[in-house]
């Protein structure tokens, strides 16, 4: 399992901002069309977000993929849950959950 | 179809017994080598994922294919509707957003 250090590093990220992206790139310049795509959707709904660009830390790109069980990035947190990846992100928006998600918060 | 294609959709088609299934390679798309197994998109219609929330279905089809998924695919998105849902949408399929470099590797 992954050791202690890493492991508390993505806990910190995940309970001190309420909305955190795992993502290839930066906000500005995403580096991954499924990236991109989760955060344009998190800027038209302007929703203040951090995004943790996972290319710069091969440790951490490894390490989320453990830590949320899941095998891809992107990855939305939101108020400590993870909420999934592009696709999931993409429906909710339609389907008008994920405004819902944020309105609630 | 590339092997890892073939094996996708054997893995899904036995387990989920969808109505529909459409495995699509999509590392042409993709800042990767030609004939490259990268980069897939599966659309898939089961009654299987009745009652379950988008992540359920999700992590159904992920833990399905953790063999490809630690081995050369390392993104997959996926469509995961019920049979009501695929008739409601008219088939209907998501476009998957362009490449931007990825990590360039």
């Amino acid at each position: 399992f992954m050791n202690q250090n890493l492991q508390n590093k993505i806990k910190n990220l995940i309970q001190e901002n309420d909305v955190v992206l795992f993502m290839k790139g930066t906000p500005e310049m995403p580096m991954c069309g499924f990236s991109a795509a989760v955060v344009n959707i998190l800027n038209i709904l302007e929703v203040k977000f951090i995004g943790i660009n996972i290319l710069e830390d091969e440790e951490l790109r490894q390490g989320i993929k453990e830590y949320s069980d899941w095998p891809t990035i992107p990855q939305l947190y939101v108020n400590k849950e993870f909420i999934g990846g592009c696709d999931i992100v993409q429906e909710m928006y339609k389907s008008g959950e994920l405004q819902e998600l944020f309105s609630s918060k | 179809m590339g092997l890892t294609e073939t094996s996708i959709h054997n893995k899904l088609s036995e387990r989920l017994k969808p109505i529909h299934l459409d495995v699509i390679n999509e590392s042409n798309m993709h800042n990767v080598p030609k004939g490259s197994e990268t980069h897939f998109k599966v659309i898939i219609v089961s009654d299987l994922f009745n009652g379950k929330s988008l992540l359920q279905r999700h992590r159904m089809v992920n833990e399905l294919l953790a063999e490809e998924l630690s081995g050369s695919v390392h993104a997959l998105s996926i469509q995961a509707k019920t049979s009501q849902q695929w008739e409601d949408s008219n088939h209907h399929i998501t476009k998957s957003p362009p490449c931007l470099g990825g990590s360039g590797k």
